[in-house]
């Protein structure tokens, strides 16, 4: 069995108080290699849980992970990670950053270095390879991290909310570099975010999660982001199933969201 | 008092004067800021300011001490020096008077004056001469050359006229005349408002110091042994500590169980002064240099551990996990994650243990040592060798700005991703 395979899993621990909090529950999930899938869901759904698991860096209480056949019990460069921000190393140039993954293999600079040129060149940091990383902008920084997790040539890309830190007009580029990317790699992505937009465009399935526990809630197929590899990220905007399918998620979290908050309200 | 208001008065006139004068030309984005009260980036430090602090504090150290470096109208009003008289009044008790004068040379402390004859005059009473140092008064024995006859007592009831009893006093153009509850006189001569060489010696006179001492030494030493002891100590104590601190503190923050047996142990020893462990440490290692080694390691051993632990601890996770995901080991992940991420809080905490090794060298050596700055000065105070003692706080004062200024120039080479995260 190629690509991901997420089998019943389930996630629940202790907190000091003596209650518990089921994180996740029963939570099943199949990706073949090179599907792009974004997860949406208000805040306390466990998606961050789910990709931590994913990433190997949470162990679950039950169900089990597959990826390419072998159990995933820890963080390999297999599944790489891109985080929301700061998970870039200061004391490293902007190259130096992106050669991270093969340099801890042990490759040497002729090994390794015409793919880091080229990914540098990719998303357009060539000019920048020689600065420090705290001398970038935000969208910069992130583009850093991306041409950094595909230097090392993972099976999966997991991403968490990885343009949530950046202003609107940035986060529209960095949306259509990540849909190149995805097509020119074929790599398997999971992306994690609080937007719905965000989740219609960039996902080839989409997740909608609820929390309480924290479950899968639908699950959708979604044309936009083949279109968006060919087309304007705004036009595919102004399709019209795009407009409904946005109502429809954004209607259905809202009622989650309420239903949160009613509950909170009982609860004091 | 005076020399604060004369301090303070310095401060708001030269403000005043520099405001009128210097007008600012810059046209910086500083400049044009209209809120500048409560915004901290706006504040410079005025460098004009810092000069004229200096010269303020340089120009009243040498007035008050009557300076040669300033010209002498800038001097505070000095000591008298001279040729002091005033006249006395006796009576018998017979009820005879008769006046006679006293001159008092007056001259600085170390020189001998010549003593002046004086024709002593009519009367029983007879003129007197004595001799008495500037900033110091003496006893008056004016009955020792008078002409009084057996079984009559003599006492003095005015100086220059004016009446004078027991413990009562006069004063005259050239000091004050006191009488002892005895009925013995004595003089002091005008002070002035200069400061005494013995509390406050002169700029000069402390560079003269200096000149001498880098020559000849002081106590078997020379003056650079003295400093470099005290520096020497303070390295080597200082990389004991780092050697030791530093890994223990990495250790802290990363393993639980190391962690937990050493946090009482580094929260305990962290708030206990390191001047507080002298006595223990002498009584344990004595005063030679081993003593003073394991205080300067214990000084710095905390600072470093605690620096150490804070820089693993406030290491971002993220950071880590992104190590771990591009396929790094654990010994990759310490060597090019969690050292590069932890250095800065290390820079900081060198410097501050730096700090507090230099204060608490010069304490140790001022309680017992043979050789070094705070030796140096401690032996000097004890003969009022003010000037050395000056001196010293000087050089001391000067050493540790320098350790700190080099610390600050070590961190900007190594760790240019200070604060940058």
């Amino acid at each position: 069995m190629t690509g991901l395979v997420i089998e019943n899993l389930s996630m629940r621990f202790d907190l000091p108080n003596g209650t518990s909090v089921q994180a996740l529950q029963d939570v099943s999930l199949e990706l073949a290699q090179g599907e792009l899938l974004s997860v949406l869901g208000p805040s306390g759904c466990g998606k961050t849980t789910l990709l931590n698991i994913v990433a190997g860096f949470l162990a679950p209480t039950e169900g089990r992970i597959t990826l390419n056949g072998h159990r995933v019990t820890g963080p390999d460069a297999e599944r790489g990670m891109v985080f929301q921000q700061g998970a870039l190393f200061e004391w490293m140039n902007v190259r130096e950053n992106v050669s991270f993954g093969p340099r801890m293999r042990g490759l040497r600079e002729k090994d390794y270095g015409a793919n880091v040129d080229h990914l540098l060149n990719v998303v357009g940091l060539r000019d920048f390879m020689e600065k420090s990383v705290y001398e970038l902008s935000g969208g910069m920084q992130q583009r850093v991290a991306l041409a950094r997790c595909l230097a090392n040539d993972p099976d999966v890309i997991l991403m968490d909310e990885p343009l949530g830190a950046l202003d609107a007009l940035t986060r529209e580029k960095m949306q259509s570099l990540v849909l190149k990317l995805w097509k020119e790699t074929g790599k398997t992505i999971i992306l994690i975010t609080h937007s719905v937009e965000e989740a219609l465009l960039l996902g080839e399935r989409l997740l909608v999660m609820a929390p309480r526990p924290g479950r899968i809630h639908r699950e959708y197929r979604l044309p936009f982001a083949d279109m968006g590899v060919s087309a304007d990220l705004r036009q595919v905007k102004k399709h019209s199933e795009f407009a409904a399918r946005r109502e429809e998620i954004l209607g259905m979290i809202w009622d989650m969201e309420e239903e949160i908050m009613g509950r909170t309200e009982v609860a004091s | 008092m005076i020399v604060l208001a004369l301090y303070a008065a310095i401060f708001v006139a030269s403000y005043l004067l520099v405001k009128s004068i210097v007008h600012r030309t810059t046209t910086d984005y500083a400049s044009l800021k209209t809120v500048t009260f409560g915004d901290e980036s706006a504040v410079v430090p005025d460098r004009l300011a810092s000069f004229v602090s200096l010269l303020t504090i340089f120009l009243l150290w040498a007035a008050f001490t009557g300076s040669s470096l300033v010209p002498s109208f800038l001097h505070a009003p000095g000591p008298f020096i001279g040729t002091a008289s005033f006249d006395y009044t006796a009576e018998l008790s017979d009820g005879r008077r008769d006046d006679a004068t006293v001159t008092v040379i007056v001259s600085r402390a170390g020189d001998t004056p010549e003593v002046p004859e004086v024709d002593p005059g009519d009367g029983f009473a007879k003129n007197d001469v004595d001799v008495i140092g500037a900033w110091r008064s003496g006893l008056v024995r004016v009955d020792r050359n008078d002409e009084v006859p057996e079984g009559v007592e003599e006492t003095v009831v005015a100086v220059n006229g004016e009446p004078l009893a027991p413990g009562g006093t006069v004063q005259t153009a050239y000091g004050r005349v006191g009488m002892s509850p005895k009925g013995t006189l004595n003089f002091e001569p005008a002070k002035g408002w200069q400061m005494e060489p013995i509390w406050l010696p002169s700029p000069e006179a402390v560079a003269a110091r200096f000149v001498d001492i880098a020559r000849d030494g002081y106590r078997d030493s020379t003056l650079w042994e003295h400093l470099g002891f005290s520096l020497f100590r303070v390295v080597v104590g200082f990389l004991f500590g780092a050697l030791v601190g530093i890994p223990l503190g990495y250790a802290m923050g990363l393993s639980a169980w190391f962690r937990g047996w050493f946090d009482p142990i580094v929260e305990f020893m962290r708030p206990v002064p390191p001047l507080a462990l002298i006595p223990l440490v002498i009584i344990w290692a004595g005063i030679g240099e081993t003593g003073k080694i394991i205080l300067l390691f214990l000084a710095a051993l905390w600072i470093m551990a605690i620096a150490a632990r804070s820089g693993v601890s406030g290491v971002n996770i993220a950071k880590v996990h992104a190590a771990y995901s591009l396929g790094a080991s654990k010994a990759q992940i310490m060597r090019h994650v969690i050292v590069p991420n932890s250095l800065p809080e290390i820079f900081t905490g060198a410097r501050v243990a730096m700090g507090v090794c230099w204060g608490t060298v010069v304490a140790a050596e001022l309680v017992a040592a043979e050789k070094g700055a705070g030796m140096m000065i401690m032996v000097a105070s004890k003969f009022q060798l003010t000037d050395i003692v000056i001196m010293g706080i000087i050089l001391i004062g000067v050493i540790g700005f320098g350790i700190d200024m080099l610390m600050r120039w070590a961190e900007r080479i190594l760790v240019p991703w200070k604060g940058k995260s």
